[in-house]
């Protein structure tokens, strides 16, 4: 089945000497085929270097990344090997990773270049994001800022891709459209027969769209299980704190307790 | 126009407030009242009526474009170049609105403080915490740089940040992200002010450390009896803290009452909305899973 990643005991360094940090220290993650798995922790645990990681933009210090059988290897100036390609990102903001001077049409039919055939065309895939037929011919500035976020990605799933890593894709949204667009990246994902990996520091939203939750800190792995279980039985000291303080909309004016 | 003003714990007292009796508190508070802003013909606010009385927290929500950070900027002192202002902000026995630069200058920063989203942005990184908890306060109180800091001890104390001593000589960058929230609070609290306004002073921190300013705000309110305006989008921030709520949309209050009315039974469709929208009431909408 197309869309696995498998991340084994991954090790990423940076800098050198006395100043080397180890952003991943021993990381292992499954993705399986279909799936949709939630990427949780505080800033600067290795959430988003994980995602850099399978997309072959850090190079590994040790340790194995493989996805769909083919190992990631770090990019560089020549062709990416055609199955990694098949493996999309969208990211925390929608107008740094659009092009502000092309219409969301040609740049939809240039993710539909990668995988002629595979993929919808641009008026489905516009109606898969719930936007209008008409916004092929506008820019992104015309937009608002969930709506760009669903060009996003429309661009993404443009490629026909088995893989969606969502690296904070709803962090800059309003809180009223958070939800909305998280539950229709799971929709359109799975929709198409890809596997999500969502990454978030929210994890009231990531409950709403995880089968599966990862839970990350200082550059470790230290818990993970089925999305419900890990709510309701989380076992590790640090998920039973991060857990506990996320407040509630329960207007009873309760600060969590940490 | 403040169209539902239906809420029973609403003083539905309109213009003439000249004296800050009713239910907003003895002083310190604000009364904003048909407060209205034009900028490039176009109008950013209109009409918005709002109580922050000492000693509580008053919650401001809306989506982005809604005029709830303009609106705090401009109990600030602080709106946009060439805006027009119109409308009341009471404070104490002044009206802000049409007060001079140097008079708003006086009182920002000593009476009106503020707190904002990114403390790293809020601080010089060049120069050290005690400098930037002192220059204000010596300004405003006219003390001496050893009174400055030992009241600049006393606050960092307040806040809890760790070994004040030695905070005072670091520099931004030596510290975390809800360390710096705090000291940004801390520099706030400097000159004693009445009231408070928290522009999203949680967002862009995690949730174990957004739990623990939340609880820090909370305790400033009510030991100095401060005014507190909070600013956030998110919902769940504004039910862990406010005391009331006021929803704005594109500029006009919508909604205004106590926190659980608000967040539990919501009169106005758009208030509905916002808290329909949020994780807790949103289905799981399964694609094939």
């Amino acid at each position: 089945m197309p869309g696995e990643l498998l991340l084994e005991d991954v090790v990423v360094e940076h800098g050198r000497g006395a100043r080397r940090v180890r952003a991943l220290d021993g990381v292992s993650v499954h993705v399986a085929a279909g799936e949709v798995v939630g990427l949780v922790g505080p800033s600067g645990c290795g959430k988003s270097t994980l995602a850099k990681v399978a997309t072959g933009l850090v190079p590994l210090t040790s340790g194995r990344a493989v996805f769909d059988g083919v190992p990631v290897e770090r990019n560089g100036l020549r062709r990416r090997p055609r199955p990694l390609v098949r493996l999309q990102m969208v990211f925390q903001n929608p107008y740094a990773s659009l092009n502000p001077r092309r219409r969301v049409g040609s740049q939809l039919e240039d993710g539909r270049a990668v995988h002629p055939g595979t993929a919808p065309g641009v008026a489905e895939l516009l109606e898969q994001v719930g936007l209008p037929a008409d916004a092929a011919r506008r820019f992104p500035h015309e937009f608002s800022g969930g709506q760009r976020q669903r060009v996003a990605i429309a661009r993404a799933m443009a490629t026909g891709p088995d893989l969606l890593i969502g690296d904070e894709p709803i962090a800059s949204l309003d809180a009223s459209l958070q939800a909305q667009v998280a539950t229709l990246l799971r929709r359109v994902a799975l929709a198409s027969g890809a596997s999500l990996l969502f990454i978030s520091h929210d994890l009231s939203v990531v409950r709403l769209v995880a089968d599966r939750v990862v839970v990350m800190d200082s550059g470790r792995v230290v818990e993970e299980g089925p999305t419900e279980q890990l709510w309701r039985q989380p076992r590790s000291p640090f998920t039973q704190r991060l857990l506990a303080a996320v407040p509630v909309a329960d207007g009873l004016g309760r600060i969590p307790q940490v | 126009m403040s169209t539902h003003e239906d809420s029973p714990a609403t003083t539905t007292g309109t213009g003439g407030a000249s004296s800050t009796g009713g239910a907003t508190g003895a002083g310190g508070g604000l009364v904003v009242r048909g407060l209205a802003l034009e900028l490039g013909g176009r109008r950013l606010l209109d009409g918005v009526d709002l109580d922050v009385p000492a000693g509580r927290v008053t919650g401001l929500a809306g989506e982005s474009g809604s005029g709830k950070t303009l609106t705090g900027m401009a109990v600030l002192g602080l709106p946009p170049r060439g805006a027009r202002l119109s409308g009341s902000i009471r404070y104490g026995g002044r009206e802000l609105v049409g007060l001079g630069t140097r008079a708003h200058n006086a009182l920002r920063g000593k009476e009106l403080a503020m707190v904002f989203q990114d403390p790293t942005a809020s601080l010089h990184p060049m120069l050290s915490i005690g400098g930037q908890l002192t220059d204000h306060v010596r300004h405003h109180l006219r003390l001496s740089r050893r009174q400055a800091r030992e009241r600049a001890l006393e606050v960092l104390e307040q806040v809890r940040v760790p070994s004040p001593e030695q905070a005072l000589r670091r520099y931004p960058h030596e510290f975390s992200g809800g360390q710096l929230q705090r000291i940004a609070i801390a520099i706030a609290i400097a000159c004693r002010p009445r009231v408070l306004v928290a522009d999203e002073p949680t967002t862009a921190l995690d949730v174990t450390v957004q739990a623990g300013i939340m609880r820090l705000l909370r305790q400033l309110c009510d030991e100095l009896d401060l005014a507190v305006l909070l600013v956030t989008h998110d919902l769940a921030v504004m039910s862990s803290l406010a005391d009331t709520i006021t929803v704005m949309r594109t500029g006009a209050v919508v909604e205004h009452g106590p926190r659980h009315d608000v967040i539990r039974t919501p009169r106005h469709p758009y208030t509905r909305s916002l808290v329909e929208a949020l994780p807790d009431h949103t289905r799981r909408l399964d694609g094939a899973g």
